[in-house]
């Protein structure tokens, strides 16, 4: 799964191999994603311009006029980008905070991606994680060191299980994990609409969907702004992952398993455990991501679909990332910029967030198939061919 | 059936294979189903309560048809039949029959629920099932589409994204320039997409899962943006008409299937006939075979003069044209509007359908069927009040596929170089 290229730069290269597992030269590994940004916003460009109809219409009686609206709206809807993403401190914090949980949810994605499992359940997972930790949130009154880890415990267990039925159902059937993860998002959906409307979980007096708030101590102290611990716990999360898979005999195997299953058995692995405790694993990150949702921001509780969309963002991040944990830190920090820069884009500029949608799809589509962006800017063709596989077809 | 499953099959064996395995896992389930069905639906209801049905919609030619059962005797004739079935599945030598006896099962488990629902009360069953086949529709169209590309071997996960977008062209250009220059508007939109995923995957060789997960955010993203830049303020825009139902002369007068089957729009027509369309085209013609052949084995398909990457552009933008037109019954025939993220899933349910129903028209259909009850059941249900939550009415499809997914099934066999990009040498 890792891409192993011999680096041009004997020096820079080993280490950024070593640290990244990305496994190309520092060159390759900068000036493709760069240009990719710099194509994708072009075109973003592009896209607000053709959709200004009032500007639009006035290109026909002055055309100087529109031009210079156009690019004017254009570099309007870019600085708002800019400034809310990385402008200042607090834009840096809003950052961060938005990177978190997509951190976790791409980690979770990643490592099955490194074993050759699509967990497309993450949304799920999420949802099962977040409601552990919010029970274990409100339920004990205990101190903040051991109410914390608590929680967070919880939402490992329960993410875990989630997936982990997934990886059994694998292992014991031969289901494919990509529809029984589908499914299981859905249960876990109305799971937990189920169970904001009983009197396990509901606010007490409110006949909608919502639980009680989460005590003081568990919830995760903030640093700067909104950012809080909750982000460097995403570090920590990035720390093991990395140490799992590239630094442990389990690692090991999960990458082995995801190389070739069929090697794997033949070196004496078992592979159904391996896909048990590949899930268990993701699952737990995933669980971790919706601790996040409920910890570590207002309003401290569990609404219906708390998850929101950050399961299926995980799965671009993942692939953005090359399924490398350093690279889906980095890849989260891009789309948490984005993210950030976008709500400020939409409130000053009145450009829709949903553009930085349109932007992440263009990103990876530039990074995924470097041939455009070389064929975009005449960029020679390297001797040998970055190439990524994830998937292998549905036989598993 | 024949096409897929190839391995021969051996008469005499001492062990249990594992399709006689399977015979006796829905056996025992399917017993297990009659003796819950005698316990909770016929012992659960007072003695001498009745279920009413009404079996015609208003408006029709028939009305006031009804059909009424005594609640209990239902649930023990059902449950009767249940153990029956089960115990004739359990015998070794009826083993192909399994998947039927569990199709007939779960239909009769379904009708013991519903009677058991609807005890001291009524319900319109023919409204029910009719929604079944409305709603089954784009789930069908969406896994039709998985279907075509899948069966030359490229995996489109992008089905959601096709789905959302051709819906989404549909309806300003059906409020442009009426609903019929909408329908094209959107089949060539899928169309496009599709030929998207086919560049990205056959030229490019992109992993398939990136290429359809890139659609996928690049639809969401664009249609979203442009729902609240550009439709948000031009809202003749987002407003097509619909294509009503037409009753089939003679057909869409008898009583019950008429309504069920025979008074449509033209989505639902056209979605049965094209299952059978393909489900012959693949099959019995030379294109069907020629695809196949690309699926399971390009190289080989190569050497006897098919032209693999021509044959794959082909099929998978005939995929998308199925998707766009799934994506126009959305807005132009279910409901005549665009909202944000319209489709929530149906592309991916669409896709669960593609596998449960063995890459099979047919099968296809079948799943698309079985989710549309589901969904039809959901929407019904509430009208009922029982006793269940309705959180867990709606996840009951969801869990009866990843049983049905997990071995009832059997293990299902995709095309043998599904995802695998093919290089010419």
């Amino acid at each position: 799964m890792t891409d192993q290229r011999p680096p041009t730069d004997p020096y820079w290269g080993q280490w950024f191999a070593r640290v990244t597992g990305v496994g190309s030269s520092v060159g390759q590994a900068i000036v493709v994603p760069a240009l990719a940004l710099l194509t994708a916003l072009l075109i973003g460009g592009l896209i607000i311009a053709l959709t200004d109809l009032d500007t639009l219409s006035l290109w026909g009686e002055d055309p100087w006029e529109a031009f210079k609206q156009t690019i004017g709206g254009i570099f309007d809807a870019y600085r708002a980008l800019f400034v809310g993403s990385v402008g200042s401190p607090k834009a840096i914090s809003e950052t961060l905070f938005t990177a978190t949980p997509l951190i976790f949810a791409g980690l979770a994605v990643a490592i099955g991606f490194q074993a050759g499992l699509f967990n497309i359940g993450v949304n799920g997972q999420m949802h099962i994680g977040g409601m552990a930790a919010l029970w274990v949130g409100f339920t004990f009154a205990l101190p903040a060191f051991v109410h914390i880890p608590l929680a967070l415990l919880a939402a490992i267990i329960g993410g875990g299980i989630w997936a982990g039925i997934a990886g059994l159902l694998k292992a014991r059937t031969g289901a494919h994990e990509v529809i029984t993860t589908i499914m299981l998002n859905f249960i876990a959906l109305f799971l937990v609409d189920y169970f904001l409307k009983t009197s396990l979980f509901q606010q007490p007096g409110r006949n909608d969907p919502i639980s009680e708030a989460v005590a003081p101590s568990a919830q995760f102290p903030t640093i700067f702004e909104r950012l809080s611990i909750g982000f460097i716990l995403a570090l920590l999360a990035v720390w093991f992952c990395w140490w799992l898979l590239y630094r442990s005999t389990i690692g090991f195997e999960f990458r082995a398993v995801g190389f070739n299953p069929d090697g794997g058995r033949y070196a004496g692995m078992n592979v159904a455990w391996v896909y048990v405790a590949v899930m268990a694993v993701s699952g737990a990150m995933a669980g971790l991501a919706g601790s996040n949702q409920i910890l570590g921001l207002e309003p401290y509780r569990g609404i219906s679909n708390f998850a929101g969309a950050i399961g299926f963002d995980a799965i671009a991040l993942a692939l953005l990332g090359r399924s490398n944990p350093v690279g889906v830190l980095f890849a989260g920090l891009l789309f948490g910029a984005l993210r950030a820069g976008g709500r400020e884009m939409q409130g000053a500029a009145q450009i829709p967030i949903d553009l930085v949608l349109v932007l992440q799809a263009l990103i990876i589509v530039l990074i995924a198939a470097p041939e455009l962006v070389r064929a975009i800017y005449r960029i020679k063709t390297p001797e040998q061919e970055l190439e990524t596989t994830i998937s292998t077809g549905w036989g598993g | 059936m024949t096409a897929v499953a190839n391995q021969p099959e051996a008469e005499v064996k001492t062990r249990a294979t594992p399709e006689q395995r399977r015979a006796t896992v829905i056996g025992v389930v399917l017993i297990l189903l009659g003796v819950f069905v005698f316990w909770a639906f016929g012992l659960g209801v007072e003695s001498g309560s009745t279920s009413t049905f009404n079996l015609s919609l208003p408006g029709e030619r028939f009305t006031g048809l009804t059909w009424e059962v005594n609640s209990q005797w239902l649930a023990f004739v059902v449950a009767a039949i249940l153990a029956f079935l089960g115990g004739w599945v359990l015998r070794r030598s009826h083993v192909h029959w399994t998947n039927l006896a569990l199709a007939i099962g779960l239909g009769l488990f379904a009708l013991a629920f519903l009677t058991w629902a609807a005890s001291d009360g009524s319900f319109n069953l023919t409204g029910m099932i009719r929604s079944t086949v409305i709603l089954s529709v784009p789930v069908t169209l969406g896994a039709l589409t998985g279907l075509m590309c899948e069966r030359v071997a490229v995996i489109n996960i992008a089905i959601e994204g096709q789905l959302l977008t051709s819906a989404f062209v549909g309806t300003i250009v059906g409020s442009a320039f009426g609903i019929w220059v909408g329908l094209i508007g959107a089949m060539l939109t899928g169309a496009l997409l599709g030929a998207v995923l086919a560049v990205l995957a056959i030229r490019f060789r992109i992993d398939q899962i990136i290429a359809g997960v890139v659609i996928n955010i690049f639809a969401l993203g664009l249609t979203s943006f442009l729902a609240r830049r550009v439709l948000a303020d031009a809202q003749d825009l987002n407003a097509p008409g619909r294509f009503t139902p037409f009753k089939i002369p003679f057909l869409g007068d008898i009583p019950i299937v008429g309504q069920i089957f025979f008074n449509h729009n033209l989505f639902v027509y056209a979605t049965f006939i094209l299952v059978i369309v393909l489900h012959f085209g693949l099959f019995y013609t030379r294109w069907g075979l020629r695809s196949r052949s690309v699926g399971e084995h390009p190289e080989a398909a190569d050497t006897v003069g098919i032209n693999v990457y021509r044959t794959r552009y082909r099929n998978v933008i005939l995929g998308g044209l199925i998707a766009g037109f799934g994506g126009a019954f959305l807005t132009l025939a279910q409901v005549s509007r665009f909202e944000e993220n319209l489709t929530a899933g149906i592309g991916f349910i669409g896709l669960a359908a593609m596998i449960f129903g063995r890459w099979m028209p047919l099968g296809v259909l079948g799943a698309g069927l079985v989710f549309g009850f589901a969904r039809a059941l959901q929407q019904k249900l509430g009208v009922l009040g029982t006793p269940i939550p309705s959180e867990f009415l709606s996840m009951t499809p969801y869990i009866v596929t990843i049983i049905v997914v997990a071995g009832v099934v059997g293990r299902a066999r995709p095309p043998a170089a599904d995802g695998q990009p093919y290089i010419k040498d």
